[in-house]
C-alpha cells in the first residue's frame, strides 16, 4: 500500500485533517495523564499498613467527667475489654495508620535544635500495642514495663524517655549502614532514646508517602490516656467480630458510665473511609477517560463517513480500474493510522507538558515513559475501530458508480 | 431582520432534522463538555464563596510571632494562631471596635429537666466553640431567643452557654429555652441565647477544625472552658516543653483572635499597635524575634490559606481539557456538515445570497446546537452535582446550582458552540457559488 496518494489526498483536506490530529493529540495527552493518575491513586489505596488488618477493631470513647484519672480508668477499660470472648489483645494508642489524626516530630542523631532532623510519626500507647497491631519485631526486643513514662511527664521534659522502637525504613534513613540496635536518637526531651527494637513496617498515620517530606514511623514507650484523643484497639477473632462489636459498649459502661462511645469500627472500614477520596478521583478519571475516548471515536466515525461520501466517485473509479475491496478498506485504515500516529506524536509532547504543569502545581510525580505506549495503543485501537465502519461502507461501493453522476 | 432571523432558524431546524444522528452527536458532545465543566466550576463557585458578605473587609485576623529566635527565616510567615497569653492581652487591650478570641472544642451535652435527678436523654457529643462576648455581634449571629453573654460573664467565667436552634430542639423540643439549664461535660450551665439558622461556609474564623461542613452547636465563654478544663480541638503548635500546654504562659499557639475595624485608617492603626505590642514584648524578654505581624481581612485570610482543595482545581482542569476535545470534535463535525451541503449553499449563493447571510445562517445553526447542548449540559451538571453531593467530602452538601451558575451554563454552551461554528461557517460561506451547480 502506498502512503504517497494518501498524503496528497489529506493535503487537500488540510483543515479537517488538522482538526482530527489535534483532537487525537489532546485526547492522548489527557488519557495518558489520567491513566497515570489513576495508577497513582490505586497504588496509594493499596499501600500496606504493616498491620494485621483483618483482625483489628477501633473503639473511640470520650469522658464527660474531667476529674477522673484517665490513665487508671484506661487500664481498667483494657482489662474489661480483654475479658470479652473473641478478643485476643487490647491496647490504647494515640493513632493508627490511615486515620486522620497524626502526631509528628523530629528525630535527630545529635542533640540540639541545629542538628539535621528527619520527620517521624510518633506512635505511643499501652505496653501491648505492637502485639495488638500484629506488628512483629525483626530485631531487638519489645519495651520493658519500667521503660514506660506518662505523657504529662514527657511533655514537661521531667522524666527522660529511655528507649524507642523504629521501623526498618526509619533505621535506614536515620542510621544508614549501621546496626540500629543500641544507637541513640533524640526525639522527645533533652535526653536521647536508645533504639531497642526494629519492626518491619508501620505506615505513617496520614497515609501516602509525602514526596516532599517523607515521614518514618517510630514507637515510643509513652502511656497515652484515652481522654486526649486516645483510642482503644482490639485484636479479635474475625469470626466473632460482630459479637465483640456488640458487647463493647456494655463492657465500657460497667467500668464507668460517664463516657460516650463515639465510634466502633473494623480496620477495613477505617481504611475504606480514609482512601474514599482517592477512590472517587480514580473513578472520576476513569469515567472522563472513557467518555473522552468515546467522543473522539465518534468524531472519527463522523469525519471518516464524510470523506467516504465525498470520495464515492473516486472510489468507484478505483474499483473499476481493478482495486479490490480490501484495497479500499486498507486505504482508509492506513489513512486513519497515519492521522492517529501524527496525533499521538503531538499528544506525547502535550502529555509531558501537562504532566510538568501537574508536577509543578500538585506535587505529582513525573509521568513514567511506560504510560505513553498505553495511551498510544489505546488511540491506535480506537482509531482503527472507529474507521472500520466507514471503511467497510467505502469498500461496498460498486465499481459501476464511476459511470454515474452523483 | 427578525423575519430573516426566523428564516435562518427554520433553515437550521430543517437541516438539523435531516441528519438526526449527526445533530444528536454534536448536541451530546457539547452537552457532555459543558456539563462536566459546569459541575466542577459550580463546586469551585460554592467553595470560594464569601462567608460573611458585607463584613469580609471589616473583620481582621491577628497573627504574631512569639517563637524562639533560632531557625527564623527572613520574610517568614508568623505563627498562624496566638498563644493564650497574647490573645488574652490583646483582648484586654480592646484597641479594636470589637474583638473576640476563640478556639474549637467539643462537649457532651444533656438537658436538665426539672424534678428529674438525671436526664432521660443520653448525653450527645457536639462541636463547640469557646470564645468571648463580642463574637456574636462581630459575626452578626441571628438569635431566635435571648442573646450572647456579656464581657462581665467572660471576666468571671460565668457558667453560661449559647446553643443553636437545632440543638435546642433536640434537647428540649422547643426553641425558647433561655434560662433553662444544660449539663455540658457534666457541668450545669445556663442557656442565655438560642442562635437562629446560621451557617458559615467556609468556616473562615477557624480553619484548623476544617473549612467546610463544620457545624458548631454550642458556644461558651473561653474563660469558663479553661476554668472547667473542657477539651479543645484544632491545631496546636509548641516550640518548647511545658507541663500544661494550655496554660497562660505555655509556649504554644492554639487560639484565634478576630478583630473588627471599621475603616482602613483604623486597620492601619491596629497594625501599628500590633507592631508596638511585639516590640514591647521583645523588650520585656518574652518575644525573641523582631516584630513580625499580619493583619488580614477575611478575604485575604481565605486567599492566603488556599482553602479550596487541590483536587477541585485538578477536576476543573480535567473538565476543561475534556471541553476542549468536545469543541474540536464539534468543529470537525460542523465542518463536515456544512461542506456536505456545498450544493445547497452554492444554489443559495448563485441565487443572490451574500456571503454574510450564508455565514449568519450557518452560525444560527451552530447556535441552535449550542442551546440544545446547553439544556443537556444543564441536566448533566445537575446530575454531576448530585453525584458530588453523594461524595464523602466535607463540602458535599454545598454543591448546588444557583441562578448565576444556571445562566453561566447556558452561556458557556452557546458561546462554545458559536466558537466551534466560526471556522466551519467561514469555510461554508466561502464556497464558490457556480461550481457547486455542476455535477461533482
Amino acid at each position: 500500500m502506498h502512503v504517497r496518494p494518501i498524503l496528497s489526498a489529506l493535503r487537500r483536506h488540510r483543515t479537517t485533517a488538522t482538526l482530527i490530529i489535534l483532537e487525537i493529540a489532546l485526547t492522548c495527552a489527557i488519557v495518558c495523564n489520567a491513566v497515570f493518575l489513576i495508577h497513582d491513586r490505586l497504588s496509594r489505596i493499596d499501600q500496606p499498613s504493616g498491620l494485621d488488618e483483618r483482625d483489628l477493631i477501633r473503639i473511640q470513647i470520650t469522658g464527660i467527667d474531667k476529674t477522673a484519672d484517665a490513665v487508671a480508668l484506661g487500664r481498667q477499660d483494657l482489662q474489661a475489654l480483654r475479658t470479652l470472648p473473641g478478643v485476643r489483645h487490647a491496647a490504647c494508642t494515640n493513632m493508627l495508620p490511615f486515620s486522620s489524626s497524626s502526631m509528628t516530630g523530629a528525630a535527630r542523631t545529635e542533640p540540639g535544635d541545629a542538628a539535621p532532623k528527619v520527620k517521624v510519626t510518633m506512635y505511643m500507647g499501652s505496653p501491648d500495642l505492637l502485639e495488638t497491631l500484629g506488628v512483629g519485631l525483626v530485631a531487638g526486643r519489645a519495651f520493658t514495663p519500667d521503660e514506660y513514662v506518662g505523657l504529662d511527664a514527657v511533655q514537661a521534659d521531667q522524666t527522660p524517655l529511655p528507649s524507642v522502637i523504629v521501623t526498618r525504613d526509619a533505621a535506614e534513613r536515620l542510621l544508614p549502614g549501621k546496626n540500629p540496635l543500641g544507637q541513640r536518637l533524640y526525639i522527645l526531651g533533652k535526653a536521647p532514646q536508645v533504639v531497642v527494637g526494629v519492626i518491619d513496617r508501620l505506615a505513617p498515620s496520614t497515609g501516602g508517602p509525602d514526596p516532599a517530606e517523607p515521614s518514618y514511623a517510630v514507637v515510643l514507650p509513652v502511656h497515652y490516656p484515652y481522654s486526649i484523643g486516645g483510642t482503644y484497639l482490639l485484636q479479635v477473632d474475625p469470626a466473632r467480630q460482630a459479637e465483640v462489636l456488640g458487647a463493647v459498649d456494655a463492657a465500657l459502661a460497667r467500668v464507668d458510665r460517664n463516657r460516650i462511645v463515639q465510634s466502633r469500627e473494623s480496620y477495613a472500614e477505617i481504611r475504606d473511609a480514609f482512601f474514599r477520596q482517592d477512590r472517587s478521583l480514580a473513578y472520576l478519571l476513569t469515567g472522563v477517560s472513557i467518555t473522552l475516548l468515546a467522543v473522539t471515536g465518534f468524531g472519527i466515525v463522523g469525519l471518516a463517513s464524510f470523506w467516504v461520501q465525498q470520495r464515492t466517485r473516486q472510489i468507484g473509479v478505483r474499483r473499476a480500474l481493478g482495486a479490490t475491496r480490501g484495497d479500499i478498506t486498507r486505504y482508509f485504515q492506513l489513512e486513519n493510522f497515519l492521522l492517529t500516529t501524527a496525533g499521538i506524536a503531538v499528544g506525547m509532547v502535550l502529555a509531558y507538558a501537562i504532566n510538568l504543569w501537574l508536577m509543578h502545581r500538585y506535587q505529582i510525580a513525573r509521568l513514567p515513559a511506560g504510560f505513553l505506549p498505553i495511551g498510544a495503543g489505546l488511540l491506535w485501537l480506537l482509531g482503527q475501530l472507529a474507521v472500520l465502519g466507514p471503511a467497510r461502507r467505502a469498500a461496498a461501493i460498486p465499481p459501476a458508480i464511476a459511470t454515474r453522476s452523483v | 431582520m427578525t423575519a430573516v432571523f426566523g428564516y435562518y432558524l427554520e433553515l437550521a431546524g430543517r437541516s438539523l432534522r435531516r441528519h438526526v444522528v449527526l445533530t444528536a452527536l454534536m448536541i451530546a458532545t457539547i452537552g457532555f463538555g459543558v456539563g462536566a465543566s459546569m459541575t466542577t466550576l459550580t463546586v469551585l463557585h460554592v467553595l470560594s464563596r464569601d462567608p460573611i458578605p458585607g463584613k469580609s473587609h471589616e473583620l481582621y485576623y491577628v497573627q504574631l510571632d512569639p517563637r524562639k529566635a533560632g531557625g527564623a527565616a527572613p520574610d517568614e510567615e508568623p505563627e498562624s494562631q496566638l498563644t493564650r497569653a497574647d490573645a488574652e492581652a490583646l483582648l484586654r487591650a480592646g484597641r479594636a471596635d470589637r474583638q473576640a478570641m476563640m478556639v474549637g472544642g467539643n462537649a457532651a451535652v444533656e438537658p436538665v429537666t426539672e424534678g428529674a435527678a438525671s436526664s432521660a436523654l443520653p448525653a450527645s457529643m457536639v462541636d463547640a466553640r469557646w470564645t468571648s462576648a463580642d463574637l456574636f455581634a462581630m459575626f452578626e449571629v441571628p438569635f431566635a431567643a435571648g442573646g450572647g453573654w456579656t464581657a462581665e460573664d467572660d471576666a468571671r467565667a460565668a457558667r453560661v452557654v449559647v446553643i443553636t436552634r437545632a440543638l435546642a430542639e433536640k434537647l428540649f423540643g422547643a426553641v425558647a429555652v433561655t434560662g433553662r439549664t444544660v449539663r455540658v461535660n457534666g457541668i450545669a450551665m445556663r442557656i442565655v441565647g438560642v442562635i437562629d439558622r446560621w451557617s458559615v461556609s467556609p468556616h473562615f474564623y477557624d480553619l484548623t477544625v476544617g473549612a467546610y461542613g463544620i457545624d458548631e452547636q454550642l458556644f461558651a465563654p473561653f474563660s469558663t472552658s479553661r476554668a472547667l478544663q473542657f477539651g479543645r480541638s484544632g491545631d496546636m503548635n509548641c516550640w518548647a516543653y511545658a507541663s500544661d500546654l494550655e496554660a497562660v504562659g505555655a509556649p504554644c499557639t492554639w487560639i484565634q483572635l478576630w478583630v473588627e475595624l471599621g475603616s482602613q485608617p483604623r486597620a492601619a492603626a491596629y497594625h501599628d499597635f500590633l507592631v508596638q505590642y511585639s516590640e514591647d514584648e521583645r523588650k520585656a524578654g518574652r518575644f525573641e524575634r523582631p516584630p513580625n505581624v499580619r493583619l488580614r481581612d477575611v478575604t485575604a485570610w481565605l486567599d492566603h490559606k488556599q482553602i479550596v482543595p487541590d483536587e477541585v482545581h485538578l477536576q476543573i482542569a480535567i473538565a476543561f481539557g475534556f471541553l476542549a476535545v468536545c469543541l474540536i470534535n464539534t468543529v470537525g463535525l460542523l465542518l463536515t456538515k456544512f461542506l456536505r451541503r456545498s450544493a445547497e449553499i452554492g444554489v443559495r449563493r448563485a441565487l443572490g445570497a451574500s456571503r454574510r447571510s450564508i455565514f449568519l445562517q450557518l452560525l444560527v445553526e451552530a447556535g441552535m446546537i449550542g442551546v440544545a447542548g446547553g439544556v443537556l449540559g444543564l441536566g448533566l451538571a445537575w446530575l454531576g452535582l448530585w453525584a458530588v453531593r453523594h461524595q464523602p467530602t466535607s463540602y458535599a452538601e454545598l454543591a448546588r446550582l444557583d441562578l448565576p451558575m444556571l445562566a453561566a451554563t447556558v452561556a458557556l454552551a452557546v458561546a462554545s458552540s458559536l466558537c466551534a461554528g466560526l471556522l466551519p461557517a467561514w469555510r461554508g460561506c466561502h464556497l464558490p457559488p457556480a461550481i457547486q451547480l455542476k455535477s461533482q
